[in-house]
């Protein structure tokens, strides 16, 4: 395992790094919200990340990806973190193609992913039915109506849920164990509500009304549909982790830049001790989250048993890391920092919503102390 | 020779050559072996350690052989590292002339230096202090007051130095001294190797709240350095310091290694667990998850930074924000200790050999965040050399 970035990868992150510089800055995301955007989300740029390979980042080849892997993926979302970029990537590219990757069955992977991976479909992943995260708390039930099953339930902030065509969504068969099921946002009992969501998203509340689906909704591959859901948080978690860790630096590089300027009593406000050591603790923290992002990524491109502790790991550091690098934004960049004019505001707000979503701070060391045993 | 027959080799000989109770952790301070002339051998499989490896060069596996070392390369040192640590065999030597010295006078001494230092040290025959701080001079060490004064062919110095580890035991201090009083103050300061074996340097050991301690006050009293035991040029000791307090540096921070005892085990031993074996304080589970994660990351991270550093892209300042978060982890994890024992963690003296060492552990750490530069300067040097934000 090497914390060395490839050639591959680097050139990845360089041509991200370009590209989203030019099609999806900061000023996008405003213009998004404050044109109220009824999705969220540019499908234009989205159909420019297929062009690039994007989409199908972790699509195998035969159903036309690149499959790159987590640590790619992962590359991908801490740049679009630090452009504050609104998409389907996680939901779709990443939660909805591991999903159908682990559990799908042979035919459901060649019907979904090339249309993944060609960026033809938005697919979100719905998990949560209560404020706050709880992968265990499914109470949606999938019950058996003669080849197919029937649907009922809630599903509460599911991500992009207001741009999907479908929605993978977490139920309880009779069994009481989890399953995953494929479900058209347009079929018959689905309801959804957007929720204009503090970081400028548009997330979905969906309701399932005695939805009918077919047998063949039910993801039902080779792995455990449950043991699959449970892998594809992981792999969530550390994507979102990286996203977050994007978010972060990019906050950080600007107020650093903003206190070496910025002057106050005759001196730029970056020689006052007391805004350097708070400034010097953010950066040797980033240093950590730095660490934990990578190596949970390639853990599930190398070592996916590993995945749960070290994915928990980096979802707990970097939630942490970039709220604090949002709220020391602010704290530097003094008044101004609490106009919406300037961006810092919004990197503050991101933060918190992504390190929200899959697991907070304390979620996720709950569930390290678990792994850990006491 | 392949990387593969040199482990072949080296296992080998450990198996043959290693006494076997050098092959347990070290329990206590008095497992350490750090020589000296006055060094009392603490059983004779130590004797036999130190003699084996100084033999092989393997205390100094880097050194080059003239200065007695084995002239290893990086990844020869580490495969012997990793084979010392498959049997737990201990360090046969630990010393600051290994840590500190050796690496400044690799660098900035003359071949002659080299040649009458180096190999003692490598022998463990000469023990070396460190004289850097003084009472007027903690954080803000340039402004120290220690003089010495040229006269033919040696220096006369008089002052006091604090802080010196193990002075008392040592038999060479390496020192700062100022010795051109009219320069700035970065510039007069030179670095002097001093024979303590004389009438003019006398030690006092300072007493520490962790009820023991390695430290000590030394005093100069128109005690004796000789000219051709300046390290560098006259004026040129500040740029050597620092160059050493990097070692230093780096060696606290693999000090900070989390080995020993951790709060889980704490609560265990202390019975504060339910019956699933959760710690069963909840908010001190949660703080204790917290440190796990902040391990987890710092470990990985040194070994993230010494990758970078082997691929090219250098260490330099970064070391500094490694030493601020491995201390300050360092002392999180010995406050949670002491919670999760409760009043078991209060025992000053008992019975037993390791009786207090947990509560003195606890107090010993508190120094971490102090010495080798304070959190303080390291978050300094972070702000100022890293994300170079101006000077005040």
């Amino acid at each position: 395992m090497s914390f060395i970035l490839n050639e591959e990868e680097q050139m990845l992150r360089d041509s991200a790094k370009a590209f989203l510089a030019q099609s999806a800055p900061v000023s996008a995301l405003r213009k998004l919200r404050d044109e109220s955007d009824p999705v969220g989300f540019s499908k234009q740029l989205w159909a420019s990340m297929a062009e690039m390979g994007w989409t199908g980042i972790l699509v195998e080849e035969d159903h036309g990806g690149v499959d790159m892997g987590y640590a790619a993926a992962g590359l991908l979302l801490q740049e679009m973190g630090r452009t504050l970029t609104a998409s389907p990537f996680l939901a779709t590219s990443v939660l909805a193609a591991s999903a159908l990757k682990l559990a799908g069955t042979d035919a459901q992977k060649a019907a979904w992913l090339p249309k993944i991976a060609a960026g033809e479909t938005v697919i979100a992943f719905a998990v949560d039915e209560r404020a706050r995260h709880n992968p265990d708390h499914v109470e949606t039930r999938a019950t058996k109506d003669g080849n197919g099953f029937r649907l009922n339930g809630k599903k509460r902030f599911v991500s992009c849920g207001m741009g999907a065509d479908a929605v993978i969504v977490a139920a309880r068969t009779e069994d009481d164990r989890i399953n995953l099921f494929l479900v058209d946002t347009g079929a018959k009992g689905v309801e959804r509500t957007p929720r204009r969501t503090v970081d400028s998203h548009v997330p979905a509340d969906f309701a399932f009304d005695d939805v009918k689906l077919d047998g063949d909704a039910l993801l039902a591959g080779a792995e455990d549909s449950e043991t699959a859901y449970r892998h594809v948080l992981d792999a969530g978690r550390a994507c979102l982790a990286a996203e977050s860790l994007g978010v972060a630096e990019e906050a950080f590089d600007r107020t650093i830049d903003y206190i070496k300027e910025r002057e106050q009593f005759g001196q730029p406000i970056g020689s006052f001790q007391g805004l350097q050591h708070r400034a010097a603790h953010l950066y040797s923290e980033m240093e950590l989250a730095r660490t934990l992002v990578l190596k949970a990524l390639r853990v599930l491109d190398e070592t996916p048993s590993q995945a749960p502790l070290w994915c928990a790991a980096a979802k707990a550091k970097a939630t942490a890391v970039s709220r604090l690098a949002g709220s020391e934004g602010i704290q530097m960049y003094g008044g101004v920092g609490m106009t919406d004019e300037y961006d810092i505001g919004l990197y503050y707000k991101r933060a918190q919503a992504a390190g929200e979503f899959l697991g907070d701070d304390s979620w996720a060391a709950g569930q390290v102390a678990k792994l850990a045993g006491y | 020779m392949s990387l593969e027959e040199f482990r072949a080799e080296t296992r080998a000989w450990l198996e043959a050559n290693c006494p076997k109770s050098m092959r347990s952790p070290i329990k206590s301070e008095a497992d350490i072996c750090w020589g000296g002339r006055n060094w009392e051998f603490k059983s004779e499989d130590q004797r036999l350690w130190l003699e084996r490896m100084a033999e092989k060069g393997w205390t100094v596996p880097t050194w080059p052989k003239e200065y007695g070392g084995a002239g290893l390369s990086k990844e020869e040192a580490f495969v012997l590292k990793e084979e010392m640590r498959r049997i737990n065999a201990r360090s046969p030597l630990d010393s600051f002339g290994i840590w500190m010295l050796g690496p400044a006078l690799l660098k900035f001494g003359t071949h002659e230096q080299k040649l009458e230092h180096l190999p003692p040290i490598a022998r463990g025959e000469i023990r070396w202090c460190q004289g850097y701080s003084e009472p007027g001079a903690g954080s803000d060490l340039a402004s120290l007051r220690t003089k010495g004064v040229l006269a033919g062919d040696h220096y006369v110095v008089n002052g006091q130095k604090v802080w010196t580890s193990y002075a008392d035991k040592s038999d060479w201090i390496f020192a700062l001294v100022r010795t051109e009083p009219e320069a700035p103050k970065h510039e007069g300061i030179s670095f002097l190797l001093i024979d303590m074996d004389q009438p003019g340097v006398t030690t006092k050991p300072i007493k520490l709240i962790s009820g023991k301690s390695p430290f000590c006050e030394t005093f100069f009293d128109d005690a004796r350095a000789l000219v051709k035991n300046r390290l560098g040029k006259a004026g040129e000791g500040w740029t050597i310091a620092k160059y050493l307090l990097s070692h230093e540096r780096a060696s606290i921070v693999s000090e900070a290694g989390f080995g020993g005892l951790n709060p889980v085990t704490a609560a265990q031993t202390a019975g504060e667990v339910d019956e699933k074996g959760r710690i069963a304080d909840p908010i001190l589970r949660g703080k204790v998850a917290e440190l796990t994660i902040d391990g987890l990351a710092f470990e990985a991270t040194m070994r993230r930074v010494k990758e970078e550093a082997d691929h090219g892209e250098g260490v330099g300042a970064r070391a500094s924000a490694l030493k601020y978060l491995g201390t300050e982890i360092n002392k999180r994890r010995h406050e949670l200790n002491m919670s999760a024992l409760g009043s078991d963690g209060l025992l000053w003296e008992g019975d037993r050999e390791e009786d207090g060492e947990v509560a003195r552990n606890w107090l010993r750490a508190r120094a971490n965040s102090i010495e080798g530069g304070t959190s303080e300067i390291q978050l300094n040097i972070v702000a100022k050399r890293v994300l170079e934000l101006p000077g005040g």
